[in-house]
């Protein structure tokens, strides 16, 4: 099973690399989106709860929106259909697609939180927070990579596949923003941040360990025929 | 092929629904180890989804459907190593090569890296090996989508319209490699279909209307399908 | 099948509801604080208990379709949910009237029960359009069963984090003088909320029925265009 999903992997991110479809359009999108909300709030600086939701919010809606090209291609160019002959793991394609959608996302956020930090966040907070910015960021996007893989392969095979996705998506997520924002808001602020509540990040672990178990319980239903 | 040895292909009352209507109905046939199966009928008659069904991508509705002595969809993942499938669609990414696309499936099924050259090289396709398939034209993509179904050294083949696309060069570089198996193929060429095979199944509105020995029949019993 | 008692059930259903509006309105005691306004407490409570219950349900018949994969439980799962639907937009209307008529406000977000049936609303909002989206009638049961059950497990995590998010100083907005409810308020609590259930599972059995209808009759429809001669 690893060694498809490794297979898989490999082979998602060559393509992005090669055809570039979706972490540029998130990139962009997220960069609009910052300028949208410095004209929508007429505000030059954000600090603490407000920051922290503008950045969310920006990075939750990217994700939803790029999360349709996960499985997309692979309807396009029967790559589901290859994948489904072979003797690989089901499992293998959940993992891979959820690999390389948190490796998307990481990327985005590369771009995404610096660009942030100069344009739109205050005085800010100090090198070492950073760190603990990027630990709930890499939290959340763990549950937006399982619960965008299951969506978009809910998704992938439906009609109205860029509004399903995005309706059925943004829903689910509200929990995992909830917390994410709570957790993230106090260190936005100048200066000395303020600790993160621990009982934050439990509610993003349990939030994406149970989607986790429900992704690898239901995924094979939505692949067969 | 030994006497009393059991068929690579067994189906008794295959049944499909597509919605409210029948895909397929009431189809049985045999197809002994080695022996390849031609599947006539007009469009929509169904050999599409009698050949996704063998290649366990569909589950049948009714009948019992068995592949090299496992049942569909039960025990598909026995067999699916062991099945090669060429649709319609040359199941290829555009945006890579055809080493990297076989390299892809190679790996998917298991299969060593050296396949992928012998495979290439047998195909015709070693020069052009390093082009996105994009660029490649129909013919080389149906020659591709081909080398993909039997890279990975299956028992059984099934090919759906394997001709089309096909120029006579690719058509005989692709022989050696299709030889030997057990094959289904669905063809819209009566007189060549009969030549090539030895069990002729005709079908109409997804129901069986003949199934017989291709020896036995003429190309005319063929075109009354289409009538 | 599921016309048989349904007439029994409908009886016991206006009967148990007729009994829960004479003690809404004649027994149960005004509340200090709120005042009459408070009775829309008994619609409102059983309604977000009952919708809840629905959904847990359809996700469970959703599961028993995916192990299955009888359409019947698909069925099931489909009128549970849909019902819910219905029962969760009550929810809404019901605790915005409240909140109006006892804060002034027509929504407020320190009130749990309230956020969370929004984002529970938005979210089962979308399953008739994705069950619409899907064409195959086999794969569009099996997609939505999926969602049906993802959902049923979205709902207690949702409430979770809500409830957590809520300021925790701030007093329950929508609620009753505290856990103790005076005995009589308890009664008219409890036969409300069993009317409440009596009138889901009276409309469930109803649309059960009715759908079931529905389906034979294209069944034997289907049946009787293909027993005409095909052309060959």
């Amino acid at each position: 099973m690893r060694r498809a999903a490794a297979t898989i992997l490999r082979k998602d991110l060559r393509l992005e690399r090669r055809t570039g479809e979706t972490v540029p359009a998130m990139a962009l999108f997220t960069l609009t989106a910052f300028v949208l909300f410095h004209f929508g709030l007429q505000r030059g600086e954000l600090d603490g709860e407000l920051a922290a939701g503008v950045l969310l919010v920006t990075l939750l809606l990217a994700s939803v929106l790029g999360v349709t090209r996960l499985f997309a291609a692979e309807q396009e160019e029967g790559g589901l259909d290859a994948f489904l002959l072979s003797p690989a793991d089901r499992t293998a394609l959940l993992v891979a697609k959820a690999a390389a959608l948190f490796l998307f996302l990481a990327a985005l956020e590369l771009v995404a939180v610096p660009v942030f930090a100069v344009i739109l966040l205050g005085p800010g907070p100090s090198a070492g927070t950073w760190l603990e910015v990027a630990g709930i960021l890499a939290l959340l996007d763990l549950g937006l990579a399982v619960v965008g893989t299951l969506v978009s392969a809910l998704a992938a095979q439906t009609r109205a596949r860029e509004l399903i996705a995005p309706i059925v998506g943004l829903p689910l997520l509200v929990p995992a923003l909830i917390a994410a924002a709570h957790a993230l808001a106090p260190l936005l602020y100048a200066g000395a941040p303020g600790a993160v509540p621990g009982r934050w990040l439990a509610v993003l672990g349990l939030y994406d360990s149970v989607f986790a178990l429900l992704a690898y319980a239901l995924f094979d239903f939505l692949l067969e025929d | 092929m030994g006497a009393g040895a059991p068929p690579a292909i067994e189906v008794a009352g295959l049944a499909r629904r597509h919605g409210e209507r029948r895909a397929l109905s009431g189809v049985s046939f045999a197809v002994p180890a080695g022996a390849t199966l031609a599947v006539f009928g007009a469009n929509g008659a169904g050999k599409s989804t009698l050949l996704r069904v063998l290649a366990s991508l569909l589950r049948p509705h009714a009948g019992t459907v068995r592949v090299l002595g496992e049942e569909l969809p039960r025990a598909a993942w026995k067999v699916r190593g062991r099945v090669g499938f060429a649709g319609h669609e040359p199941l290829l990414y555009r945006a890579l090569s055809p080493r990297e696309n076989l390299t892809y499936h190679a790996r998917l099924h298991s299969t060593g890296a050296e396949r992928v050259e012998a495979v290439l090289a047998e195909a015709g396709l070693r020069a052009r090996a390093e082009d996105p398939v994009r660029t490649l034209s129909r013919g080389m993509v149906q020659r591709l989508a081909v080398c993909r179904a039997v890279l990975h050294d299956p028992e059984i083949l099934l090919l759906d319209e394997p001709r089309a696309n096909l120029d006579p060069a690719g058509a005989a570089a692709l022989a050696p490699l299709l030889a030997g198996r057990t094959t289904v193929l669905t063809s819209h060429d009566p007189a060549r279909g009969l030549a090539g095979a030895d069990l002729a199944l005709g079908l109409a509105g997804g129901r069986q209307a003949f199934l017989a020995p291709a020896a036995e029949l003429s190309a005319s019993d063929v075109e009354r399908l289409y009538a | 099948m599921h016309g048989t008692r349904l007439r029994g059930l409908s009886i016991l259903t206006v009967l148990t509801i007729g009994t829960a509006l004479v003690l809404v309105f004649f027994y149960a005691p005004n509340e200090a604080d709120q005042g009459f306004v408070q009775k829309i407490f008994y619609l409102h409570v059983p309604l977000a208990i009952v919708a809840l219950g629905g959904f847990v349900f359809g996700g469970i018949q959703a599961i028993q379709h995916l192990r299955t994969r009888e359409t019947r439980y698909d069925l099931r799962s489909y009128v549970a949910i849909h019902l819910s639907l219905i029962l969760a937009v009550g929810v809404l209307l019901t605790g915005s009237i409240w909140a109006k008529a006892s804060w002034g406000h027509w929504w407020v977000w320190d009130e749990p029960t309230l956020v969370s049936f929004l984002i529970v609303f938005l979210l089962y909002a979308t399953y008739q359009p994705l069950r619409f989206a899907i064409e195959d009638p086999e794969r569009q049961a099996r997609y939505a069963s999926v969602f049906a059950v993802v959902a049923g497990a979205f709902v207690p995590l949702n409430f979770i984090a809500v409830r957590l998010a809520q300021n925790l100083v701030h007093p329950r907005v929508l609620g009753t003088t505290g856990g103790n409810m005076p005995g009589s308020m308890r009664l008219t609590f409890l036969i409300s909320l069993a009317g409440m259930v009596l009138l889901f599972a009276t409309l469930w059995k109803y649309e059960m029925a009715s759908k079931n209808a529905a389906m034979q009759l294209k069944k034997l429809r289907r049946r009787l265009l293909e027993r005409e001669p095909q052309p060959v």
